[in-house]
C-alpha cells in the first residue's frame, strides 16, 4: 500500500499540478486563438511576467501576508493579474493591432509575437537577473501530510501549500470562466465574435472592446498560472520556454478555440508528463515473487527521463496533430 | 425626408470600384427591392450601406446625416439592422443566445423582444435551447432575421433573404417580411426572385453594371414590358 | 496588376542603387571593425557571418518563398553540429578495442527490431484482425517492446560512458560530416514536414519550436554520444589550422571554403527561382487555391522547400560548429541560432537572396559588436557616475547582455511592422 501513495504522490498530485498550470495557460491560448486567430506564442511570457510583477510586491511589501494568514504572495496576486492585464491590452495595442490592422497573414502576428517574448524576456532578466528566486520572501512554506486511514501505511500523502492553493484557484478559476462565457453578456458576445466576428460586428459588437476583454482574460489567467508555478518551484525568468511547448499541446490536443477542450487537454499533457517519467518499476515491487527475473533486475522503468519530459508533449502533438487536427473536442483547424 | 438615402455611390473592395452611381431612396414605411444580373452589384450596395466596404465617392444619409463609411457597429446603434445571406448565425450559439446578441446594445429589450421574436417565429421557441448550428436553412433564415430585429431597427437590410430555401419557407419569408413592415420597419433587400419580391416592394431598383437602371414603384417595375424582357425572365 | 508588371518589365536595366548603397554600408562597417579590433578578430567574425548566411539562406527559402515559419532553426543548426563533430574527430580507440561496439549494435538491432514488430502490429488488421483489437495490441506490443529496449540502451550507454568516456568519431574528412549534417536536418525537415506541412503555418512553428528543443535536449543528456556538457573539442578544419597558418591567414581560408559554399548555394536557388519549379513555389505562396486548381501537389512542393531549407540550417550548423572547433550542445540558444538567423532573413528581404546576406552579415557584425559597444557604454555612464557619486550597481555588464535579448525582440516586431518586406524586398517578376 506504500506504493500506493507513491504512486499518489508522485502521479496524482504533480500530474493535477504541472496539469491545472497547462489547463490554466492553455485556456489563454485558445481564448487568443479563437478571438484574433493567431497561436500566441508570447502567452508564457506573460506567465512570466505576472510571477516577477508577484515577486516585486512581495518584497516591497513582505509582511502583507501576515495580516490575512496567506502567503504574502497570494496577496499580491490580485494586484499582479491586473497589472499583466493591463500589459496584455498594451502589448497588443502597441504589437499586435497595427499588424492586424495592415491585414498581415496570421503567421506574422505568430512571428511578432516571437518578437515580444523575446523582448519580455529581455526586459525580465535585465530586472530580476537570470537566477531562481523563491516568491516566499518572509513566509515559511507549509507542508501538509495527510496521513492515510489503511494499517500498513507509513507514508502520507503529501501536499505543499502551494499546490493546494493551485487546486483551488484553478477550480475558481474554470467555474468564474465558465459562468462568465455562459452566463454574460461580454462572455456570450466573445463565445459570438469566436463563431463569427463579421457576424459579431453586425450586430452591434464592438469588436475592440472584446479584442481588450480577450487579452485582460488571458492576461489575469497568466498571471494566476505563472504565479502559482513559481510558489510551488521557484521563479526563475526562462520558466516560459519549457512551459510554452505543453500549452500549446495542450490547446491543440483540446481542439483549438474551445475553453473546456484547453482545461481537459491541459490536464492530459500533466498527466502524460507525470505517468511518463514515472519510474513503474517501484510500482512492481509488491509483486516481486510472481515476476520474472529480468524485469525487476532493471531498477529505471520509466518511459523517460526526466531530463526528456519535454518529449512528452511534443509526443502528444504530433499524435494529435497525425491522427485528429481538430482535438479531441473538435475544434478549428488552424 | 427619406428614412435612406443613397446618392451617386461609388464604391468596391481594394481600389476597383464595383457600384459606379447607385441611387436609391425609402421612406420610413417603404419595402425597397434591389434586383438586377449576377455582379451588378446589389450585394455590394447593401455591405456599402452598412459600411462593410469602402464609398469613394457619394453620399449615404440615414434620416438626413451621413453614415457611410462608418463601422457597421455604429450604424446598428443609429438603427439599422442586417442580415447577411451567409453564414448569418452564430452556429455554436444556442437560438435564444443568438437572438440575445442581436440586443448586444440594447440590454433592456432582451426579456420584453425575446417574447416577441418567438412569437413571431413560433419554431424558434422549441429549438431555443439548440446551437443554432443545427437547424435547417429555413429556419437558420429566421433565426438571423431574428437577431436583426432584437435591436429594434428602425430599417433592415435582407441579403437574399430567401436563397436557397423551398418554395415553401421562401413564401414563408416573404410573409414575414411584410409583417415586419407591416411594423413600422423600413426595409432594403436584395432579391434573386425578382417577380415575388418586385410584388411586395414599394420601391423597385434594378441595378446593371453597377448603376441604376430602372427605378419606380414595385408594380409600376412589374408592369414595364422592357425591364420584363431583361430582367425577369420574360 | 497591370501597372505593376509595365513596372518590372522597364525595371531590369535600373542601376541597382539600393543595393550597391547597402552592401558599400556593410563594406565600410567590416572596414571599421577591421580597423578597429584587428584582423584576426574580424576574419572570424565574417567567417561565422558567412556560416549565418547560409542558415538565412535555408530560412528565407522556407519563410520568403514559402511562407513556412520555421521557428526551430537551431535545432537544424545542432544537427548539423553533432555531424561535424562524429565524422571528423579522431577514432576512440578506448571504445572500438572492447566488446562495447557489439553491444551498442546489439541494441540499434533490437531497437530496429522492436519497432518492426510494432510496425507488423498495426498491420494486423490486414489479416482479419479487429481494428480495435489492433490498435490495442500495438498499443501494449509498443510499450512493453519499448520499455525492454531502453532498458538495454541505457545499459549499454551507461557502460560505454563509464569505461570509454564516449564513442568518439569517425576520423573521416571533415567535408563528409557536412553533407551528412545536412541530409540528417533535412531527414528530421521530412519528419515534421509530414506531419505539419498540411495544416495552418502556426503549427510548423510550435513543431519546430519543439523539435529544436528535443533535439537539444538529447545532444545535451547523450554523454555517451556527444560527452554532453562536457564539450568536444577541438574539431578539425577541413583547412590548414591556425597553428600552422597563424590565425588571420587561416581563418582567411576557411571564410574562403564558405565564401565559395554561399556562392554555389545562391547560384543554384536563383536558378531554381526562376525555373519553373521556383515559380510554382511562389503561385503557392501566393494563392493556394488558384495553385491547386492548376493541378499543383502543394503538399510535396511544399515538403521539398522545407526540407530543402532544413539541409542548409543543417550544413550552416556543420560549418559553424567546425569553425569554433567545439562542440557544445549547451551552446546552442534559441536566440543565437532561431531569433537571430530570423532578424537577418525578415531585415534582410525574405525570398531575396541577395537580401538576405546582406542581412545575415549586417545583422551578425551588429550582434557581435554590440557586446563591446555596450560594455564601453556602460563603462563610460559608471565613470560619469562615479564622478556624480552614484552608486555602481552590481553585475551591470551581465545584466546588459540580457538587453541584446530584449533589442533583437524589438527589432523583429518593428521591422515587421514598418519594413514587412525588409530593406532589399523580393522583387516579384511576372513571367508571361
Amino acid at each position: 500500500m506504500n506504493e500506493l501513495v507513491f504512486f499518489i504522490n508522485n502521479v496524482l498530485v504533480a500530474g493535477s499540478v504541472s496539469g491545472s498550470i497547462y489547463a490554466i495557460g492553455a485556456v489563454g491560448v485558445t481564448l487568443v486563438f479563437s478571438i484574433m486567430r493567431f497561436a500566441h506564442f508570447a502567452h508564457a511570457d506573460m506567465m512570466t511576467f505576472g510571477a516577477f510583477m508577484v515577486l516585486l510586491l512581495t518584497s516591497v511589501f513582505p509582511g502583507a501576508g501576515a495580516a490575512f494568514g496567506v502567503p504574502t504572495a497570494l496577496v499580491m496576486l490580485p494586484l499582479a493579474m491586473a497589472l499583466t492585464a493591463l500589459l496584455a491590452v498594451g502589448i497588443d495595442r502597441a504589437f499586435y493591432k497595427p499588424l492586424r490592422a495592415h491585414g498581415v497573414k496570421p503567421i506574422v502576428l505568430v512571428i511578432g509575437s516571437l518578437g515580444v517574448t523575446l523582448m519580455l524576456q529581455g526586459l525580465i532578466r535585465l530586472f530580476a537577473g537570470t537566477g531562481g528566486q523563491s516568491l516566499y520572501v518572509d513566509d515559511r512554506k507549509e507542508i501538509f501530510r495527510l496521513p492515510l486511514p489503511i494499517e500498513g501505511v507509513r507514508v502520507p500523502v503529501v501536499v505543499t501549500e502551494p499546490q493546494f492553493y493551485l487546486f483551488v484557484l484553478t477550480i475558481v478559476a474554470v467555474v468564474a470562466l465558465h459562468l462568465f462565457l455562459s452566463r454574460s453578456r461580454l462572455g456570450k458576445a466573445m463565445r459570438a465574435m469566436s463563431d463569427n466576428p463579421d457576424l459579431a460586428q453586425a450586430s452591434g459588437i464592438n469588436t475592440n472592446t472584446i479584442v481588450a476583454v480577450t487579452w485582460v482574460i488571458a492576461g489575469g489567467l497568466a498571471a494566476i498560472a505563472g504565479t502559482l508555478l513559481s510558489l510551488d518551484v521557484t521563479f526563475k525568468p526562462d520558466l516560459s520556454f519549457f512551459l510554452l511547448l505543453p500549452i500549446f499541446a495542450a490547446a491543440i490536443v483540446g481542439g483549438v478555440g474551445k475553453p473546456y477542450g484547453a482545461i481537459a487537454g491541459g490536464f492530459v499533457v500533466g498527466f502524460a508528463e507525470t505517468l511518463a517519467v514515472f519510474n513503474w518499476s517501484v510500482m512492481l515491487r509488491p509483486f516481486r515473487d510472481s515476476l520474472p527475473e529480468w524485469l525487476l533486475q532493471s531498477g529505471n522503468l520509466a518511459f523517460v527521463g526526466t531530463e526528456y519530459k519535454i518529449v512528452v508533449p511534443f509526443f502528444i502533438l504530433v499524435a494529435i496533430l497525425i491522427w485528429r487536427p481538430t482535438g479531441i473536442f473538435k475544434g478549428k483547424v488552424i | 425626408m427619406p428614412l435612406l438615402d443613397a446618392r451617386d455611390v461609388h464604391g468596391g473592395y481594394g481600389g476597383m470600384n464595383i457600384l459606379n452611381g447607385v441611387n436609391m431612396a425609402i421612406e420610413a414605411d417603404d419595402i425597397g427591392v434591389i434586383v438586377g444580373p449576377n455582379g451588378a452589384g446589389k450585394s455590394t450596395m447593401l455591405k456599402a450601406v452598412f459600411g462593410l466596404l469602402t464609398v469613394n465617392q457619394g453620399v449615404i444619409l440615414l434620416r438626413g446625416e451621413p453614415i457611410h463609411n462608418l463601422p457597421p457597429n455604429q450604424l446598428v446603434a443609429r438603427g439599422m439592422g442586417f442580415v447577411p445571406q451567409e453564414n448569418n448565425v452564430f452556429p455554436s450559439l444556442t437560438v435564444k443566445e443568438n437572438l440575445e446578441m442581436g440586443a448586444y446594445l440594447k440590454p433592456g429589450n432582451v426579456k420584453r423582444m425575446l417574447d416577441n421574436i418567438y412569437g413571431f417565429f413560433p419554431p424558434l421557441l422549441d429549438k431555443r435551447h439548440q446551437p443554432a448550428g443545427e437547424l435547417s436553412g429555413g429556419q437558420r433564415q429566421m433565426v438571423a432575421m431574428g437577431r436583426a430585429l432584437m435591436a429594434e431597427p428602425d430599417v433592415l437590410l435582407l441579403d437574399e433573404p430567401t436563397a436557397g430555401l423551398s418554395p415553401l419557407y421562401r413564401n414563408e419569408i416573404f410573409e414575414r417580411v411584410r409583417e415586419i413592415n407591416a411594423a413600422g420597419v423600413g426595409i432594403l433587400m436584395v432579391e434573386q426572385n425578382a417577380k415575388q419580391a418586385l410584388a411586395i416592394a414599394d420601391k423597385g431598383f434594378v441595378l446593371a453594371a453597377g448603376q441604376n437602371r430602372f427605378t419606380d414603384t414595385g408594380a409600376a417595375l412589374l408592369a414595364d414590358p422592357e425591364v420584363a424582357k431583361s430582367f425577369l425572365g420574360g | 496588376m497591370e501597372t505593376k508588371r509595365a513596372d518590372t518589365v522597364a525595371e531590369p536595366s535600373r542601376f541597382p542603387m539600393r543595393e550597391v548603397v547597402l552592401f558599400a554600408a556593410v563594406l565600410v562597417a567590416v572596414l571599421g571593425v577591421y580597423a578597429v579590433m584587428g584582423s584576426a578578430y574580424s576574419t572570424r567574425m565574417l567567417v561565422e557571418a558567412a556560416c549565418y548566411a547560409i542558415l538565412a539562406l535555408g530560412l528565407t527559402i522556407q519563410w520568403g518563398y514559402a511562407g513556412q515559419f520555421n521557428a526551430g532553426v537551431m535545432g537544424f543548426v545542432a544537427l548539423g553540429g553533432f555531424c561535424a563533430m562524429f565524422f571528423s574527430i579522431p577514432v576512440n580507440p578506448a571504445f572500438w578495442e572492447t566488446e562495447l561496439p557489439g553491444e551498442l549494435g546489439r541494441a540499434l538491432l533490437y531497437m530496429l527490431g522492436a519497432a518492426l514488430l510494432v510496425f507488423g502490429a498495426t498491420r494486423l488488421d490486414r489479416l482479419g484482425v479487429p481494428k480495435l483489437l489492433r490498435t490495442v495490441i500495438a498499443v501494449l506490443l509498443a510499450v512493453v517492446l519499448y520499455l525492454a529496449v531502453i532498458n538495454v540502451f541505457r545499459d549499454v550507454t551507461g557502460q560505454i560512458e563509464s569505461r570509454a568516456g564516449f564513442i568518439g568519431g569517425l576520423g573521416l574528412p571533415v567535408g563528409v560530416g557536412w553533407v551528412v549534417g545536412g541530409a540528417l536536418a533535412g531527414g528530421v525537415g521530412y519528419f515534421i514536414g509530414r506531419v505539419c506541412l498540411g495544416l495552418r503555418s502556426d503549427y510548423l512553428a510550435i513543431a519546430t519550436l519543439g523539435i529544436a528543443e528535443i533535439i537539444k535536449a538529447f545532444l545535451k543528456n547523450s554523454d555517451w554520444l556527444t560527452r554532453g556538457t562536457a564539450t568536444v573539442s577541438p574539431l578539425p578544419w577541413p583547412v590548414p589550422g591556425p597553428s600552422e597558418l597563424g590565425f588571420t591567414l587561416a581563418r582567411a581560408l576557411y571564410l574562403s571554403i564558405t565564401a565559395v559554399m554561399i556562392a554555389v548555394i545562391f547560384f543554384l536557388l536563383s536558378r531554381a527561382y526562376h525555373a519553373p519549379w521556383g515559380r510554382m513555389i511562389r503561385t503557392i505562396r501566393d494563392n493556394e487555391v488558384s495553385a491547386a486548381a492548376m493541378g499543383k501537389d502543394i503538399n510535396k512542393r511544399r515538403l521539398e522547400i522545407f526540407v530543402l531549407g532544413c539541409i542548409l540550417m543543417g550544413i550552416g550548423g556543420a560549418a559553424l560548429a567546425s569553425f569554433n572547433s567545439i562542440f557544445d550542445p549547451q551552446g546552442y540558444l534559441p536566440l543565437n541560432h532561431t531569433f537571430l538567423v530570423l532578424v537577418m532573413v525578415i531585415l534582410g528581404g525574405p525570398g531575396n537572396n541577395l537580401g538576405t546576406i546582406f542581412g545575415a552579415v549586417a545583422v551578425y557584425i551588429i550582434w557581435i559588436m554590440s557586446a563591446p559597444m555596450a560594455l564601453f557604454l556602460m563603462d563610460m555612464a559608471l565613470t560619469l557616475g562615479a564622478g556624480l557619486g552614484w552608486e555602481t550597481p552590481t553585475n551591470l555588464d551581465s545584466r546588459a547582455l540580457q538587453a541584446r535579448v530584449f533589442v533583437i525582440g524589438l527589432l523583429i516586431t518593428l521591422v515587421l511592422r514598418f519594413a514587412p518586406k525588409g530593406l532589399l524586398p523580393e522583387k516579384v517578376k511576372h513571367h508571361g
